[in-house]
């Protein structure tokens, strides 16, 4: 079955950290609204601690401990196949990159599909290799695999390209618009590197600092090619600074997605 | 592997200085009472052919093999519980911290007045002497588990079944073997004081049958055919375990 991707309506009143063993009470997140659409790729940056990454649990269902509401669409098909690749790659050491990856399909691994996936993603030379015999490209591309071996509707990706070298980033960040354009899936990526936003997104979500919520959209109207351009990376960055600082608040149905 | 040769070259070696060093010192103390290594072996084969060597190293062998099973079954489960919950480790801690202070002897003796002279007093004692050793090792073990694995088996939805077997179980495993050495070890130390106590097989009373005879070339023979068990297990269960278990690490 082709996946069928889903929109996700965001709705987070407020997100509370209760104080543990000494450490204060704080607020994650509050009054956070964003709606994503389906097959959209959304990039979502903000400054170090605004909740990046407790959004994206919440949106996992890891965390539930929060007040407000999410929303998949469409409703009528129950909880979406999630896929979600961590910051670090989270593989077991003990098992191998092929068991790592089949591990998450459970009885229904199909060998023929793992194995196309694996020589897809590139991991298949390393298949047999224990994770901390990978090098830390390849661990991602395994975490990768892992991910869209479920055939998600949702890909969860929390800065997965982080500590790589620029080169291995890069080719990392081809493979997964490459991957995203052959199995379709709604994107919510997290970074902190507005290149490497501007690279993917269809659109960027920035978020305020602590407690976070949505400050600025910026939709990236722009052919993947023209991109890499650094003068409009400067002229975006100069304008997402702007939006960032009129700090309006936005809803769903007044910001309409634009695509290119 | 390609050393094992070596290695057991090297363990044939040391064994033979020992037993040239016993045999010597047993020409020179020249008593009834210190008996050489070859007078000792001869009788440790004798006794094997005649069957009583095997039958209560049997007794012991399975008083052991109940009484290290019910150990980690249940100290598993004590410690994983402990762990877990914040009121069960509350209420269950001093009765851990008793039990593991509390003498073995003193545990088989009450057992031992309290169910008879009886198989199950015996294999209590040895029980709840391990117990506490287990379940405060894996209670430890348990509070290391690593929380990002189990965020991403839950995301994944692993369910518990698979979790546990791919998550939790490999990071408790070097706590369980190091539960099962420790707790080995102690059993093999307190299943002969048990026995001898109270029951009527078994090495333990073996030994204590010599005693009483002063027959120590026997007495010697008994308890190297315990030891050479317990070596067995080490090198042929617990080692080879420990190897298959640290596969993946680099």
């Amino acid at each position: 079955m082709a996946p069928v991707t889903v929109g996700i309506t965001i709705d987070i009143r407020e997100k509370r950290y209760a104080g543990q063993s000494g450490a204060r009470p704080r607020t994650a997140l509050r009054d956070l609204r964003a709606c994503v659409a389906p097959s959209e790729f959304c990039v979502i940056t903000g400054p170090s601690g605004c909740g990046k990454t407790t959004l994206l649990n919440i949106i996992a269902g890891l965390d539930r401990n929060f007040a407000g509401a999410l929303s998949f669409e469409p409703s009528d098909r129950g909880a979406p196949r999630i896929g979600y690749v961590f910051q670090s790659p989270r593989l077991l050491p003990w098992r191998t990159v092929r068991e790592n990856v089949a591990l998450v399909l459970g009885r229904n691994a199909d060998p023929v599909e793992l194995e196309g996936l694996l020589s897809d993603i590139g991991v298949a030379d390393v298949a047999d290799a224990y994770p901390a015999q990978l090098s830390g490209g390849m661990a991602r591309r395994a975490a990768l695999a892992r991910a869209f071996a479920i055939a998600p509707d949702l890909l969860l990706m929390d800065e997965p390209f982080l500590s790589l070298d620029a080169a291995a980033a890069d080719r990392l960040r081809s493979l997964l618009l490459h991957l995203v354009s052959t199995r379709p899936a709604t994107v919510l990526f997290v970074t902190h590197d507005l290149a490497e936003a501007v690279e993917l997104a269809d659109r960027i979500l920035v978020l305020s600092p602590a407690p976070g919520r949505v400050v600025a959209e910026m939709p990236i109207a722009l052919a993947r090619t023209e991109r890499r351009d650094p003068d409009m990376l400067t002229m975006l960055r100069a304008k997402l600074a702007r939006l960032g600082d009129h700090a309006r608040p936005l809803g769903c149905s007044t910001d309409p997605v634009a695509f290119p | 592997m390609a050393r094992f040769p070596a290695a057991f070259a090297e363990r044939a070696a040391s064994l033979l200085v020992i037993l040239t060093a016993w045999e010597v010192a047993a020409w020179l103390a020249h008593s009834r009472l210190f008996p050489g290594a070859g007078a000792v072996l001869a009788t440790l084969v004798d006794e094997a052919a005649r069957g009583d060597l095997l039958h209560h190293l049997g007794a012991t062998l399975v008083r052991v093999a109940i009484a290290f099973a019910l150990a980690m079954a249940l100290g598993t489960a004590i410690g994983l519980a402990m762990a877990r919950s914040r009121a069960v480790d509350t209420l269950l801690d001093s009765g851990v911290v008793l039990l593991l202070n509390l003498p073995a002897l003193v545990i088989a003796v009450l057992l031992y007045v309290w169910l008879g002279l009886t198989e199950a007093a015996a294999i209590g004692a040895v029980t709840l002497s391990k117990l506490p050793t287990v379940a405060v090792t894996l209670r430890e073990g348990t509070r290391t588990l690593d929380r990002d694995l189990a965020d991403m088996a839950r995301s994944f939805h692993f369910g518990v079944w698979r979790t546990w077997r791919h998550v939790t179980l490999p990071q408790l495993s070097p706590f369980f073997l190091v539960a099962s050495r420790t707790g080995l070890a102690l059993i093999w130390k307190i299943v002969l004081v048990v026995e001898l106590l109270g029951r009527p097989d078994g090495i333990g009373y073996a030994i204590q049958v010599f005693f009483q005879l002063f027959d120590i070339r026997r007495l010697i023979a008994y308890a190297l055919a315990f030891v050479a068990v317990v070596l067995a297990v080490e090198w042929g269960v617990l080692q080879p375990l420990e190897r298959r278990l640290a596969r993946w690490r680099r």
